[in-house]
């Protein structure tokens, strides 16, 4: 192999400056290939990219002599230079002599350029080799001769079918370490090929190699003339990896509207899928309005025609609404527009994937709040079953229901990467915590329709003379919300107002006597309360809700229910030892003996509320107290009555 | 099929148009130097033909190149952006400099502190820059999308899965995301488009006599009367360029008669070291990147 340098010393050496153009030229026709490497711990992914970028010749010689320094510091093959070094560029990897988060490297051959992200083994890090996975077209699985196929080669496996790659190489590493024996690495082959049968690939090339030596990565090994494969640089530089989106209908999600005056009104964005010419007739997706593409605009002159993975502006022929998170379309083609989907999940986050838990869905370019509705199953890495599961845990695989407040548009996954894709984030801490591709949409979406009714909310809240309320009481067990609730249901009852208190023990005798306490089904226990005083609330009732509700993220769907200015939290703020030493049901000593599982405050957290709008502080006062200071709240509210929205009916 | 800078210029553009439609305070950092001279130009591509909806942030060491403030002056005038200069005030009260405090001290408290005096300042939640993952090691581990703490912290063990191109961009009151456009172009990449594109770059690429001295094995050019000379020490006029721009006590010059674009890219085509390496910052320490930029340097 030649590398790059050494063609254009020659060339230049021959002809002077005019064959750097020449060979720039040459080079902007070379194809780009992204691939990872991934597999199990220690299967040697960082010393196969660092023997590539080595042999390949993309090493300088300044960090060649910082790589022996390291080496002789951290390395971990003796008097040899570790190539792992090279990739793993954080100081807590090189010290641990782990990966842990995807390293991304450049190089070219003279057929072909190449993006490599190198992927960490660890189960720990999944999230990450996904993150590398996700832009790549083909993946490198490493196996370790001695090992053959581990639970994390076929866990990366199946995260890597699912994010769509089509095309693997099994690089059988460490071929010196088994005498370079061809039944081994044929049986490590055909293990990896009976089980990846099902996983949709187009290709699997087993290639047997050694890292660490070189045999087989970029030069044939003299050490297995049983071999006739390719080597694994000839065979990435020839691999076909077709550009499919260039051949699916055309979509644009819109990014951007530019509008620097009253004369321009562009949608910019990135082209998904297809192409699109001057004159087209396109299709806005979530309103079926049509119009005609009248420019393609670029800063480099307008265009007659853009095709997929081109970032342009388009301006239509007709003033159409248009914003961020729609998408333009072709007419005869168009993609789904549906608020529930079926889709496979893969969830990153140390907290679990809880079914009616509420997130952030962002799509290519669109966000809207969504919940998972159902979790179908779990599956399992191993074998393939589909397990029952309330809850996913990190790193696991599952297939899920989602629903979203609004409609996003889409198309399968497995049609087109581009738009079939989400990612869920976490309403509190903004972390990216699961990354979906879209199986299906779910038709009875499309079938339930809103059914307007002539009397609404205001009617029957103006009737009864008050503007409706829920004040959601939370604090731990003990904290006097019961109490509490009780005494201002009295005073409110007394004065004329119409109102319910949902009791959060006496709801679980009834509508939430299937669910228990683990943290799934404290979720869908508030789901179904909060949906209740929804309905409450637009019957024109002032609701009372006391429960213990832990987790601010169920705390905030609720309050995303209701209408603006409708929930009123209610903080009954008692600490800890003062709820334990009152104790009125006994449930705290037996919590703290361990007899009772999952008691918040205990063994399972309590997040508190950081802004209620109304906070309790119990220690010192009497309950009487307290509904004073709610009693002189709603006061103040409803003298500001200008603010009442009713919001139309639910 | 679109070439490869064609790939890149769009994916380049796509980030920036992110960045304009969920931040409601962008800046883009602009260090006068060639990677920023092509992220300026990719600004203008993305938005045109309106003008980038964010202003350009220098934050000036004050022991800069005067070639590069000069240049970085005409450009605003040229292009009509909105240029602005943050200089940490303090440090120039307590007379920081790069001879007397070390390349070390100096660049914490001229570049990282004066970026964040400047961040905190304005407010802005999504700072552009320029940096590229073929640098160096630790940035060829970081996301496009960077998620920053309210103190610019980087914690490069817990980074957000950066999944497709759906960036998670959400963030909390006083956090903050860096945002890299040409994470995934090599410095070749850089030069084939400046050279594509005639992107105009400081002139201190360029090979030209250049007054310059031998210290600590690197050539220092003498840029102006603060660098005092050591004993042994003697100013010569050599034929030398610039592979990166920096401060100027702390950047390297190579002997050179590249005087064309053409030349410059065929001799980073032959070159034997790594760009970084005229850079005196990037040695004082093993993982000295890395603990910079954990603190909130670019």
């Amino acid at each position: 192999m030649r590398s790059t340098a050494e063609t254009l010393s020659e060339a230049r050496t021959a002809a002077g400056t005019d064959s750097v153009r020449d060979y720039l030229l040459a080079q902007e026709k070379k194809s780009l290939l992204r691939f990872l490497t991934c597999g199990s711990v220690d299967d040697g992914k960082s010393t196969l990219i660092g023997r590539l970028l080595s042999d390949t010749r993309q090493i300088f010689e300044d960090q060649l002599a910082a790589l022996e320094r390291d080496s002789r510091k951290h390395g971990t093959t003796g008097e040899e230079v570790d190539f792992a070094l090279l990739v793993d560029g954080l100081e807590a990897e090189r010290e641990q002599g782990i990966t842990i988060d995807v390293a991304y490297r450049f190089f070219a051959t003279p057929k072909r350029k190449f993006i490599v992200a190198d992927t960490p083994g660890h189960e720990q890090y999944t999230r990450n080799m996904a993150t590398g996975a996700s832009t790549a077209d083909l993946a490198i699985v490493l196996v370790d001769a001695r090992q053959g196929v581990l639970r994390q080669t076929r866990r990366h496996s199946i995260i890597a079918s699912l994010l769509g790659i089509r095309h693997i190489v099994v690089a059988v590493n460490k071929i010196d370490l088994v005498g370079f024996d061809e039944a081994v690495f044929a049986k490590i082959a055909e293990d990896y090929r009976a089980f990846a049968a099902d996983l949709g690939f187009k290709s699997i090339v087993p290639i047997p190699l050694s890292a660490r030596y070189g045999d087989n990565v970029t030069a044939r090994s003299p050490r297995m003339n049983w071999y006739a494969g390719p080597t694994l640089i000839g065979h990435l530089e020839t691999v076909a990896v077709e550009d499919e989106a260039l051949a699916l209908p055309f979509r644009f999600p819109v990014q951007y509207v530019n509008r620097p005056n009253l004369d321009f009104r562009g949608f910019a964005g990135t082209i998904a899928s297809g192409s699109v010419a001057e004159g087209d007739e396109i299709v806005v997706a979530k309103s079926g309005t049509s119009a005609r593409v009248k420019r393609i605009v670029t800063r480099d002159g307008d265009l007659k025609e853009a095709m997929a993975g081109q970032a342009v502006t388009l301006v239509l022929d007709e003033e159409i609404e248009v914003s961020r998170g729609n998408m333009l379309v072709a007419a005869a083609a168009r993609p789904q527009v549906a608020d529930q989907f079926a889709a496979n999940i893969v969830w990153f986050d140390e907290q679990a994937l809880l079914p009616g838990r509420s997130y952030i869905l962002r799509t290519a370019t669109d966000q809207a709040s969504a919940t998972v509705s159902e979790l179908k199953h779990r599956l399992n890495v191993n074998d393939f079953a589909h397990e029952a599961a309330k809850s996913l845990a990190m790193n696991e695989v599952g297939v899920v229901s989602i629903a979203t407040r609004a409609p996003v548009v889409f198309d399968p996954f497995a049609q087109n990467r581009a738009t079939g894709a989400f990612i869920l984030v976490d309403r509190i801490t903004n972390a990216t915590v699961g990354a979906g591709m879209i199986l299906h949409p779910l038709r009875r979406a499309e079938n339930i329709h809103w059914q307007s009714l002539d009397v609404g909310k205001r009617a029957r809240a103006d009737m009864k003379n008050q503007r409706p309320a829920v004040l959601w009481f939370t604090g731990l067990s003990g904290s006097g919300k019961s109490t509490i609730a009780n005494l201002l249901e009295k005073k409110l009852h007394a004065t004329g107002r119409h109102t319910y208190l949902l009791d959060g023990d006496n709801v679980r005798h009834g509508l939430n006597r299937d669910l228990g306490f683990t943290d799934a089904d404290r979720v869908e226990n508030i789901r179904r309360v909060a949906e209740v005083a929804k309905l409450m609330a637009d019957a024109g009732l002032i609701v009372i809700v006391s429960f213990i509700s832990p987790f601010k993220a169920e705390r905030r769907m609720a309050r995303e229910l209701m209408v603006g200015g409708e929930f009123v939290e209610v903080f009954v703020d008692t600490p800890f030892e003062e709820c334990a030493r009152r104790d009125p049901k006994g449930l705290y000593a037996r919590a703290l003996k361990g007899e009772i599982k999952n008691f918040t405050g205990v063994d399972s957290p309590y997040e508190a509320p950081e802004n209620p709008e109304v906070r309790l502080k119990t220690l010192g006062r009497t309950p009487e107290d307290m509904v004073d200071i709610l009693d002189r709240w709603l006061a103040e509210r409803d003298l500001a009555e200008d603010s009442y929205d009713d919001g139309g009916g639910i | 099929m679109l070439t490869h800078l064609q790939r890149l210029e769009a994916e380049s553009i796509h980030i920036f148009r992110e960045v304009a439609a969920n931040f409601s305070k962008p800046v883009m950092l602009y260090s006068v130097g060639k990677d920023s001279s092509v992220l300026m130009h990719l600004a203008m591509k993305a938005f045109y033909p309106a003008k980038p909806p964010f202003p350009f942030l220098h934050v000036d060491t004050t022991w800069k190149f005067r070639e590069m403030i000069a240049f970085r002056d005409e450009m605003a005038k040229k292009l009509g952006f909105d240029l602005l200069v943050h200089i940490n005030e303090e440090g120039v009260r307590d007379g920081i400099n790069p001879f007397d405090h070390g390349s070390n001290t100096h660049t914490h408290i001229m570049k990282t502190v004066g970026l964040r005096q400047a961040l905190d300042k304005y407010g802005f939640d999504a700072a552009l820059g320029g940096a590229r993952r073929d640098e160096e090691k630790s940035r060829a581990k970081e996301r496009i999308f960077s998620f920053r703490n309210a103190s610019h912290a980087w914690d490069p063990k817990s980074q957000r899965p950066e999944m497709w191109n759906i960036y998670n961009t959400r963030i909390s009151a006083g956090e903050s995301i860096r945002v890299f456009p040409l994470s995934n172009w090599t410095e070749l990449d850089i030069w084939q488009y400046i050279l594509q594109e005639d992107i105009p770059i400081v002139p201190l690429y360029f090979a030209r006599p250049r007054p310059v001295v031998e210290r600590d094995g690197m050539l220092i050019m003498k840029d102006d009367e603060r660098m005092k000379l050591r004993p042994g020490e003697r100013v010569e006029n050599r034929m030398v360029r610039f592979r990166t721009l920096g401060c100027y006590p702390l950047t390297g010059a190579i002997e050179s008669d590249a005087d064309t674009l053409e030349a410059i890219v065929g001799e980073m085509l032959t070159a034997r070291t790594s760009e970084r390496q005229g850079r005196l910052i990037d040695r004082d320490e093993a993982g000295s990147m890395e603990k910079k930029k954990r603190e909130g340097y670019f």
